[in-house]
């Protein structure tokens, strides 16, 4: 096959950027989406020319490091797949696609496809966690947990933090990867103690990061590769009002 | 010779007393000591956060934009542990004697019984994160069985248990950088361990999105870089996993060890095209409900629901009626190929064989299994673009897992003071060959649970030189680093970085792989520096070196493989026995199975750096076998 591609080359954080062609020849239908830019490159490369830059790592959609628009969907046209799972076997010979970065405030372009997501961390550095130091667990079965409450959790710990989410929203919000985390501890016994301190904190750091609000309209649920559902924003605001008036009489 | 510094006293024991004899570090002067974490998958998160409650002052640094990319995230079927919940017989010995048993003979005793005793601990800590362990409809943990055992002891969290561990010890970390204690690096490759007086003091890294080199100064250096199957080329690692920082530190002198032990996942989707830029793991977890087969006759090219039963070789089940086809990762995968080999081998290449489920699904409902292996089942159709529920996985194995690594004493200290190594990154607890759900169990306990005590002692049993980071040694290391990269940029030749990669993968895939001989690795002795040569005089590397610039950082990462591949087989060569997943075709049973030598090689090889192009000198470290005694492996 022949694609023909649109992608966003940008030097730097402050240079402007700019949409270049590129014609790919000789793409099977076996190959991923990133073995088609593996293939683009390894031209690039040969003749001496600034590869395009994109994230990737284990690619077999679990670490969250890729993602990119595919003309104008984050990762692509196939719902529940990360880009590097997407297989070329989804397009036809001579088509055209545009590949541009995730577009938020709160992450700024590095180079080219490649986006700055540091603002996730710093989301979990403000609670997303249980405040337990190694040595003083329990034992393991010493909490009895419903099998139905451990997989309502993980569903919602199944979110990879690739940032698809916020590239969606029209607000750039990431209030769906917030509210994942906060429903995978808050549903579960162990992360119970904290809910309340847990998503007063972990909602305004959201905010600071730059980070539009929620306004319901689930592009975030439709694009996320691991199909978590807005539901988690509705239980974190539930979990945030409440907390919200008890906190006031701490 | 090399000092293992195994405590004396019984096995069950030696940890106890070592703790108890172990010095401390008073709380209030924790935080004036600096630790250096490199890495950040289980073991270089779960030694962070450990040590970051502790007080002290840790500086964590991971080449992905985030701390929770690393790659143990992708880590599948489970993490054992000696919980014994389901009262089937398990204890902390049995792990231990599978675990020394399942490594053929060439693990250290005594680390596989801390391991062991410390499995227990991880369970629990693991729970009290908030992983989301599957659980029985009763709200006990569920467990479930792996191969090389015939207890089940494997926790798992549907098919993401190594997300969901490092999730946990990521969370974990990330609270200790919000209450100080922890500062985390991102986007930072180590090219360089910086040594003063014979101590590791610290490393010069590349900023990857700046490229800018960075001088970082501490008391003691952890490396948890994870290991080297990307030397392959084609594995099932991420395609940034590299042994970048663990051959910087093996040229500053840490000895490696054992590098020619690989393990070789017998579950991966096969090779298809040419493009290919990685392979793909199927849990071992699979086994338990799959049935691995190859048709009877040879070039029977029927597909699989046209060849009826009889006329079906269920080889594992056949040839290891006890174990059957959850026999341990090195006989499996060596059984594969035998098939294939044999011609009768499935698929378009003809290098696969069947996994099949129709019997389980029968037996149990397509719920069940889609319950147990649904986000496996949807990987393996993205990917092959086929139905495992209808018909069969086509599977082959591929590079998985190291388990050679540096030298480390009972400690986690390498041959270098100061300078411990975590997780795959070492050589020491998996012998020659890993079960299936151990190097979650690994890296964790030895960032949790081990170095908290070792480190603890090394501080307090060693003297510091002020040293800052304007010290001769930095800036010398600085330079080096500085001098390479200009050199990589200077090149300016006509092959890219991967195409050299590729062909330096093929190469030890061919020669260094499943099946090893004499003839086939002194060749590639003799082409690895052929390869090497061809990359410093060809290599192109176009575009800034100030700047992020991935072509730069891989070409860097391929240059060491180059000259890593020579140790790797020349290991491969000297260790005229076969063990695990060494498998030396001059030394094998009647039955074809792995025929180890403890006579002659009943040691742990250390490789001692000697500049490139001279041969490397070998330590050997005795294996002493009080415990268990060593015998044949059987999993007939």
């Amino acid at each position: 096959m022949r694609i023909h591609l649109k992608v966003w080359r940008q030097a730097n954080p402050s240079a402007p950027g700019g949409l270049v062609d590129y014609t790919v020849e000789n793409v099977s239908r076996e190959m991923s989406f990133l073995e088609l830019l593996d293939l683009l490159n390894e031209d690039l490369i040969a003749r001496g020319e600034d590869p395009v830059a994109f994230d990737s790592d284990c690619r077999e959609g679990i670490c969250g490091t890729c993602g990119f628009m595919v003309d104008g969907v984050p990762h692509g046209p196939d719902p529940g797949t990360t880009v590097c799972q997407l297989h070329m076997r989804r397009f036809n010979d001579g088509d055209r696609l545009t590949l541009e970065p995730w577009r938020a405030r709160a992450f700024p372009v590095i180079k080219d496809l490649v986006v700055d997501r540091s603002a996730f961390d710093r989301i979990i550095q403000a609670g997303g966690y249980t405040s337990v130091n190694v040595g003083g667990a329990p034992d393991g079965n010493a909490i009895l947990i419903a099998k139905q409450t451990v997989e309502q959790a993980m569903d919602a710990a199944a979110c990879i933090a690739c940032g698809a989410c916020v590239a969606a929203c029209k607000n750039a919000s990431a209030a769906l990867f917030t509210s994942a985390k906060i429903s995978h501890l808050g549903r579960l016994p162990q992360g119970a103690v904290e809910r309340h301190t847990r998503v007063v904190s972990m909602v305004h750091r959201h905010d600071e990061e730059g980070f539009g609000s929620c306004s319901n309209e689930g592009e975030c649920e439709a694009v996320c590769p691991k199909e978590i559902p807005i539901t988690n924003i509705a239980r974190m605001n539930r979990d945030y009002f409440r907390a919200m008036l008890v906190s006031r009489h701490d | 010779m090399l000092d293992s510094k195994v405590p004396g006293g019984p096995l069950a024991e030696k940890w106890d007393r070592h703790r108890f004899e172990s010095k401390l570090i008073n709380p209030a002067n924790r935080r004036k000591y600096t630790v250096l974490i490199v890495g950040t998958g289980l073991a270089g998160a779960s030694a962070a956060s450990a040590l970051g409650e502790l007080g002290y002052n840790v500086v964590s640094f991971s080449i992905h934009d985030s701390p929770r990319r690393a790659h143990s995230i992708a880590a599948q079927g489970g993490i054992n542990a000696a919980k014994n919940y389901q009262n089937d017989g398990d204890s902390i010995q049995r792990l231990f004697y599978d675990t020394v048993k399942g490594g053929d003979y060439r693990s250290r005793e005594a680390n596989v019984y801390r391991l062991a005793q410390t499995s227990v601990s991880i369970i629990d800590q693991c729970v009290a994160q908030g992983v989301p362990f599957a659980r029985e409809y009763g709200g006990l943990l569920d467990n479930r069985s792996f191969g090389g055992a015939q207890v089940s002891r494997t926790f798992y969290a549907r098919g993401q248990t190594g997300q969901q561990l490092l999730l946990g010890a990521y969370q974990s970390m990330m609270r200790q950088v919000e209450r100080g204690t922890v500062k985390s690096l991102t986007n930072r490759e180590m090219l360089d361990l910086v040594l003063v007086n014979g101590q590791a003091r610290g490393i010069v890294c590349r900023n990857l999105n700046t490229g800018a080199i960075e001088r970082y100064a501490g008391h003691a250096v952890l490396l948890c870089t994870g290991g080297y199957g990307t030397a392959y080329y084609l594995s099932t690692n991420a395609v940034g996993s590299n042994v970048t920082a663990a051959w910087r530190a093996h040229r500053r002198g840490a000895y490696f060890a054992n590098p020619c032990y690989t393990q070789i996942h017998p579950t991966c989707i096969p090779v298809s095209g040419t493009e290919q830029s990685k392979l793909t793991l199927m849990s071992e977890s699979l086994r338990n409900d799959g049935r691995v087969w190859v048709p009877k006759q040879q070039g029977d090219n029927r597909p699989p629901e046209q060849i009826p039963e009889a006329e079906r070789d269920y080889y594992l089940e056949r040839r290891y009626p006890s174990f059957g086809n959850l026999v341990p990762r090195d006989v499996a995968s060596r059984n594969a190929k035998a098939v294939c080999d044999e011609g009768r081998g499935v698929g378009e290449s003809g290098l696969a064989v069947y996994l099949d489920f129709s019997d389980a699904m029968g037996r149990l409902g397509i719920d069940v299994i889609r319950m147990r292996y649904a986000n496996l089942f949807d990987m393996y159709t993205k990917i092959t673009d086929e139905d495992p529920y209808r018909v069969p996985m086509r599977i082959y194995p591929a590079i998985h897992y190291t388990m050679g690594g540096l030298w480390v004493d009972y400690n986690l200290m390498s041959t270098i003071p100061g300078l411990h190594v975590l997780g795959e990154a070492n050589f020491s607890d998996h012998g020659a060959n890993r079960l299936g759900a151990s190097a979650l169990m690994q890296g964790l306990a030895d960032g949790y649970f081990v170095i908290p005590y070792t480190l603890a002692h090394y501080l307090g049993s060693t003297t510091f030189q002020a040293v800052t980071t304007d010290h001769d040694a930095f800036r010398e290391a600085e330079s080096a680093v500085q001098a390479r990269i200009d050199r990589l940029l200077s090149v300016k030749g006509s092959k890219t970085p991967r195409q050299l990669h590729r062909e330096l993968g093929r190469l030890l895939w061919d020669e260094v792989g499943m099946a090893r001989n004499e003839a086939g690795l002194r060749r590639t002795l003799a082409r690895i520096p052929e390869l090497r040569e061809e990359f410093w005089a060809n290599v192109s590397v176009p575009g800034p070196h100030n700047n992020l610039n991935k072509n730069l950082e891989y070409a860097g990462r391929v240059a060491d493989y180059l000259e890593f591949a020579e140790v790797l087989t020349l290991d491969a060569l000297h260790r005229t026995e076969s063990c695990g997943g060494h498998f030396r075709e001059e030394s094998q049973t009647p039955e074809g199975e792995a025929l180890r030598d403890d006579g002659n090689y009943a040691y742990v090889a250390a490789w001692e750096f000697q500049g490139l192009g001279k041969a490397p000198v070998l330590h050997k470290e005795p294996l002493v076998f009080e415990y268990v005694k060593p015998t044949q492996r059987s999993y007939q």
